[in-house]
């Protein structure tokens, strides 16, 4: 029906007005595929490099043990893509804990379905306070992680009150080995790369991050989708907790401090605009497995630097990869 | 439709909220000195308060910092790491003197205040986000270079400039007063306190009145630092060691807390600096409360949660503009 | 995917508005606006700013709810609460910016919550095929899972329009579609919109590109002020009348001398140099190498319609918008730095056009607004002096004769008349060597109007130049000395001495085409009594 066809312009010919020249087409690709290339890399030079780090007590002791912090990296991933960010995570992580060792008195069912529950409560509340009262994500979830470990404290007397997961409750065996942690998550991490790439919901959220004027214009539930993407994080951040707390086999008041901080690193790490609309799962599972092997790494060669050694990387990466973010993003507006 | 012209009536509901956002933090000040002093005599007491202070010190300086940024509508989360840092750079120099020490732990917070408010100005980073990594990343490196165990610290200057008082008042104290009067007489009578304003408030027009945007957004960021470097010497010389896996810990969130509670908006373009000392004033004591009348801190924690919450729903951006 | 259902008979509106009105906080947008669009029928909406076209729009997509009036569709009384409702019932819309999502997939953008599903997952696949399908329709020939910022503004809109025409759509309204369209581009939307035509649709083309209209349009209705001034068939109404309409000028009618507060005579010009001159500027889509130049003492006036580049071109001056080539030199020294501080302090300073996102700062007292740019020049080792400050803001409160409680008020709870006076003073404390107005009086009372023409002719005057924007013809026409006529960010004309008369420059706006560029009206020699006369001779010129 037309005669004249606008072809797009990113030939070499034509730079074309959006420029996408052939360096701004590297650099997007060095921000997509940036997180698993560097990941396939580390892992190469370091079983090369390090003896016994292929080894299969090294690997299972990284995969399990970490594989249900993960799950809040899954969580925040769906925030961020909003342009939100959930800061009660760690909080939760610990709530879950404790609350799936009180549960589990009651019941292996409640041990699973209690954190699960107050998770996706706390959940809606900063989903309502963000969407519907129109709070800056951040001070609500803010709130959320002096207010839910303020929860915490007051269930376990001020942490003095420990519970423990009676032995013979079948749900310990949810976090028990190195395979049934690592299949949940996996499960659980390739569901969320279909809700998030494959269904109405996962396009409404990237929608809302891109530009949530015009995904209100467009008709797309906006409002609710914000609601629920944080019931999603809390739920999810509520598991993640109650099956960590069943393989320890008790709820460990003083864990998950700072561990939304390195939920976001990994989720952006991985390719995640901190800045919402485009998110990516796939990215978000490099992430974590990066910051693991590296902690891992560091655990092995510079044990008498500890943690901080973590943090140091940690925060240099997430400051290199945010710049050339943005750096990127920058290029991509100036026409 | 452009011509008209925002009256000065706002609907009820409005005015109201409005009201508690300006004069609600005294209010409730007075408030709870009242029924603190009501439950308890001796809460005025000169032992009581001087503790008092001595937890409040830091908290106000940082604070300070934090209003300044959030002025500019920005945010400044790296400001506990930097008092890690700076806890564990000043045990380092200590043996050159205090003065030599605290000089280089300023321009540590300087640097770290310039790196953050750079990546802010000029690289156009999210405040949010330029400053998480920072915080992330310089705990870190605080961590690094202090090792393992907290180092504890003898020197006698910098234990008396954190235990000591003069005129039965705090030597902190006095730092934190004169640095609130300090960033009061700039926020009223310097050139550069009305700029942040106005940069906080309409960075385009700003922008196009000729203003230097990306030198002032700098040079607030690196007034932050360095009143976390401060708040950090001050941290080390009460505890008498440093710790930076600990020292300043939700440091950001206490501050922010303050501010907001004091009557800032978030949304930036206005700096409220009485009403953030009696934010920090108001957490302080609220905590002092609760924990003197064996209240637990979970609760105390809970607490404190929902006044952010109430705070920031106040003084949210209301539609007018 | 065009829609196919059959045209409703000839004659019977697809969907009429009767008797609209809507008030903001006492402000008239709409007094009984009727449009009504037959199916298959181009047309064109058409008003300077703020005469309710978009007002008009959102009451249509359901943004708006009129206060006063009806909506029927195809015969049926609705009442829209929100653009999804309208946009279920037929009624799609295309925003001048475009309003899609960058980073996702074309094909996504196509398809965003409507996408086609298969065992309750999103079938990529499928989407991706039927978007290619469909976008071909449009010229769009790229990879449709590519992220949709990779493609050209040109190319993105064409997406927004195959998404806003996909819905079974009756009526289609194109808010400025053109507006970052290359001129092919702009060929395939006219077939597009032919298509749409020759289906039935009905199309309503907002656009102030008078050739564009010509082009396409079959039926036009002109707003001002809030209401429709004219509504009739496009072909055979000359472009001088529909100019004339727009800007509310009688062709007949002559020119009411004494209507502004300008005074009648023209500044003498004190040199000869030009203080201002720039060159060859252009900046994107917008301003196509417009040179000026202002000597002291002199007001130059900038015309044009609506979207011709006036603003833009007074934003490049000062640096405040990027610009792709051409220079700018002051008192003969070229800028090299550009910026707003740069030309600041070159002695250029600029009223921008939006008083509230450019200009005050509103929770500043009327004292801090008026010193912002100056307080460098007020201060000592960064402490303002508080004496030095008085001394000017009482100075210039007076002399402009700013109504305020007092300088400590906040500016945002001014009338718009004084907070146009405080911005004045916040530049005219600087010692200008430049102003640059643009709109200077949009939205202030009468007397605040009368004060502000008055001193611009007195600055003038004292020897400052000054650049006047204007949409109002009386104001550009009476308060300049020259007046250089800005056409789809070109120049299309230069009005001097006698020759700057209405009628000369409502002849120009109507020139078609930018290849008039260098065509000073002719006989425009200013006769009071000869208004017939220069409108044939205008007629000529076209």
């Amino acid at each position: 029906m037309s005669s004249t066809a606008v072809r797009d312009q990113a030939g070499p010919k034509t730079p074309g007005p959006d420029g996408t020249g052939r360096g701004e087409r590297l650099a997007a690709l060095v921000q997509k595929r940036g997180a698993p290339i560097v990941l396939l890399v580390v892992v190469v030079v370091a079983s090369i490099a390090s003896p016994g780090f292929a080894d299969w007590a090294n690997v299972s002791g990284v995969l399990g043990g970490n594989a249900f912090v993960w799950l809040l990296a899954l969580g925040m991933t769906f925030v961020i893509t909003t342009g939100g960010i959930d800061l009660s995570v760690g909080s939760m992580y610990a709530l879950g804990g404790v609350l799936a060792a009180d549960g589990s008195r009651a019941g292996s069912w409640a041990a699973v379905l209690l954190p699960l529950a107050v998770g996706a409560a706390w959940g809606t509340v900063q989903g309502m306070l963000v969407a519907r009262a129109r709070m800056a994500p951040f001070i609500v979830s803010l709130a959320g992680l002096l207010g839910v470990r303020g929860v915490l404290q007051a269930i376990t007397n001020e942490g003095s009150t420990t519970y423990l997961v009676p032995a013979g409750s079948w749900a310990r065996k949810l976090g028990e080995g190195t395979w049934t942690p690592v299949l949940i998550v996996a499960a659980l991490f390739v569901l969320g790369g279909l809700l998030l790439t494959r269904t109405r919901f996962g396009a409404t959220l990237t929608a809302i991050g891109g530009n949530e004027n015009a995904a209100v214009l467009m008709g797309l539930p906006v409002a609710r989708a914000k609601v629920y993407v944080y019931v999603l994080s809390g739920s999810l951040a509520g598991l993640a907790g109650a099956l960590g707390g069943l393989r320890l086999g008790s709820g460990v008041t003083t864990i998950g401090v700072g561990y939304e901080l390195t939920a976001i690193a990994s989720v952006v790490i991985g390719g995640t605009l901190l800045t919402g609309g485009y998110g990516t799962v796939g990215g978000t599972v490099c992430g974590v497995l990066l910051l693991a092997v590296l902690h891992n790494l560091i655990d092995h060669y510079f044990s008498s630097y500890g943690s901080a050694f973590t943090d140091a990387v940690n925060g240099a990466f997430l400051a290199l990869v945010v710049l050339s973010q943005t750096l990127l993003g920058r290029a991509r507006h100036v026409e | 439709m452009s011509a008209t012209t925002v009256s000065g009536r706002l609907p009820q509901k409005a005015r109201v909220l409005k009201d508690i956002q300006n004069y609600g933090v005294y209010l409730a000040l007075v408030v709870l000195i009242v029924v603190a002093v009501a439950l308890n005599t001796s809460f005025l007491s000169a032992s009581n308060l001087r503790v008092q202070l001595f937890q409040l010190s830091p908290t106000l300086l940082v604070a300070l910092g934090m209003a300044l940024v959030i002025g500019t509508e920005g945010i400044d989360l790296s400001v506990g790491a930097t008092i890690a840092l700076s806890a564990a750079v000043l045990p380092l120099y200590l043996g050159y003197g205090l003065g030599a020490a605290l000089a280089l732990a300023l321009l540590i917070g300087a640097v770290a205040g310039a790196i953050g408010g750079s990546m802010v100005a000029f690289a156009r980073v999210q405040p949010i986000v330029a400053t998480l990594s920072l915080m992330i990343g310089l705990r870190g490196v605080a961590e690094l270079i202090n090792g393992d165990a907290a180092k504890p610290v003898t020197a006698q200057s910098l234990l008396s400039l954190g235990g000591n008082s003069a005129a039965g008042v705090p030597w902190m104290a006095w730092v934190a007063i004169v640095a609130a009067a300090v960033v009061a007489v700039v926020m009223r009578r310097t050139t550069f306190g009305r700029q942040l304003v106005a940069i906080g408030d309409n960075r385009q027009a700003a922008r196009l009145a000729g203003l230097p945007v990306r030198r002032v957004l700098v040079t607030v960021y690196v007034i932050s630092g360095i009143l976390a470097a401060l708040a950090g010497v001050l941290v080390v010389g009460h505890g008498a060691e440093a710790d930076p896996a600990n020292q300043g810990l939700n440091m950001e969130l206490d501050a922010i807390t303050a501010v907001v509670v004091g009557g800032t908006p978030l949304s930036g373009g206005r700096v409220r600096v009485l009403g953030t000392v009696a934010g920090a004033l108001f957490m302080q004591l609220i905590s002092a409360v609760l924990t003197q009348h064996d209240v637990h801190t979970s609760y105390t924690q809970i607490i404190e949660a929902a006044i952010i919450c109430g705070a920031v729903y106040v003084s949210r951006e209301r539609g007018s503009r | 995917m065009i829609p196919t259902q059959a045209p409703a008979p000839d004659g019977e509106p697809v969907l009429e508005v009767v008797g609209a009105g809507k008030t903001f906080a006492g402000v008239h947008a709409l007094r009984d606006v009727s449009l009504s669009l037959r199916p298959g029928e181009v047309h064109a909406l058409i008003g300077e700013n703020g005469a309710g076209k978009s007002t008009l729009i959102k009451v249509m997509t359901g943004v708006h709810r009129p206060d006063t009036g009806t909506v029927t569709l195809a015969g049926r009384t609705v009442a829209f609460t929100t653009p999804l409702e309208a946009q279920a019932a037929g009624i799609s819309t295309i925003y001048q910016e475009v309003n899609l999502i960058p980073l996702m997939s074309v094909a996504r953008n196509l398809f965003l919550g409507r996408e086609p599903r298969r065992f309750g997952v999103v079938d990529t696949r499928a989407m991706n095929r039927q978007a290619a399908q469909i976008l071909r329709g449009y010229g769009v020939e790229s990879d449709v899972s590519r992220p949709l910022h990779t493609l050209g503004l040109g190319a993105q809109q064409m997406v927004a329009l195959a998404r806003a025409v996909r819905i079974d759509a009756r009526v289609v309204i194109m808010d400025e579609p053109t507006s970052s369209l290359e001129p092919r581009e702009v060929e395939t939307l006219f077939s597009v919109i032919r298509d749409l035509r020759s289906k039935g649709v009905a199309v309503v083309y907002v656009s102030h590109r008078l050739d564009e209209l010509y082009a396409i349009c079959d039926r036009v209705t002109v707003m001002r002020d809030g209401a429709v001034v004219h509504t009739g068939e496009l072909a055979g109404l000359e472009r001088l009348k529909l100019i004339s309409l727009m800007l509310g000028r009688e062709m007949s009618e002559v020119r009411r001398e004494g209507a502004t507060a300008f005074a009648a005579d023209g500044h003498d010009r004190q040199e000869d140099q030009p203080i201002l001159e720039a060159r060859d500027l252009a900046v994107r889509h917008k301003v196509n190498g417009v040179s000026l130049s202002i000597r002291p003492g002199e007001v130059v006036g900038l015309g044009g319609l609506l979207g011709s580049g006036r603003s833009e071109t007074a934003k490049a001056v000062v640096g405040a918008i990027a610009t792709e080539g051409g220079t700018v030199s002051v008192a003969g020294t070229a800028m090299t730095r550009r910026s707003p501080a740069a030309a600041i302090r070159a002695g250029v300073v600029m009223l921008a056009e939006d008083r509230k996102a450019e200009g005050i700062i509103p929770s500043l007292s009327v004292r801090e607004n008026i010193v912002l740019a100056a307080l460098p020049r007020l201060s000592r080792g960064g402490i303002v002096s508080t004496a030095r400050q008085d001394e000017v803001v009482t100075y210039f409160m007076e002399r402009l004769g700013i109504k305020a409680s007092g300088p400590e008020q906040r500016v945002s709870d001014l009338s718009g008349g004084n907070q146009q006076k405080v911005l004045l003073a916040r530049w005219l404390c600087m010692n200008p060597k430049v102003l640059l107005l643009d709109e200077p009086t949009r939205g202030i009372d009468v007397g605040a109007k009368a004060e502000v023409q008055s001193l611009v002719d007195e600055l003038a005057r004292e020897g400052l130049g000054v650049l006047l924007i204007s949409s109002e013809l009386e104001e550009l026409i009476e308060g300049s000395d020259r007046v250089v006529v800005l056409k789809d960010g070109a120049v299309v004309g230069h009005l001097e001495g006698d020759g700057v008369t209405e009628q000369a420059l409502l002849a120009a706006l109507a020139s078609s085409g930018a290849d008039g560029a260098d065509g000073d009206v002719p006989g425009a020699d200013g006769d009071v009594s000869g208004a017939d006369g220069d409108a044939s001779r205008a007629e000529e010129t076209r």
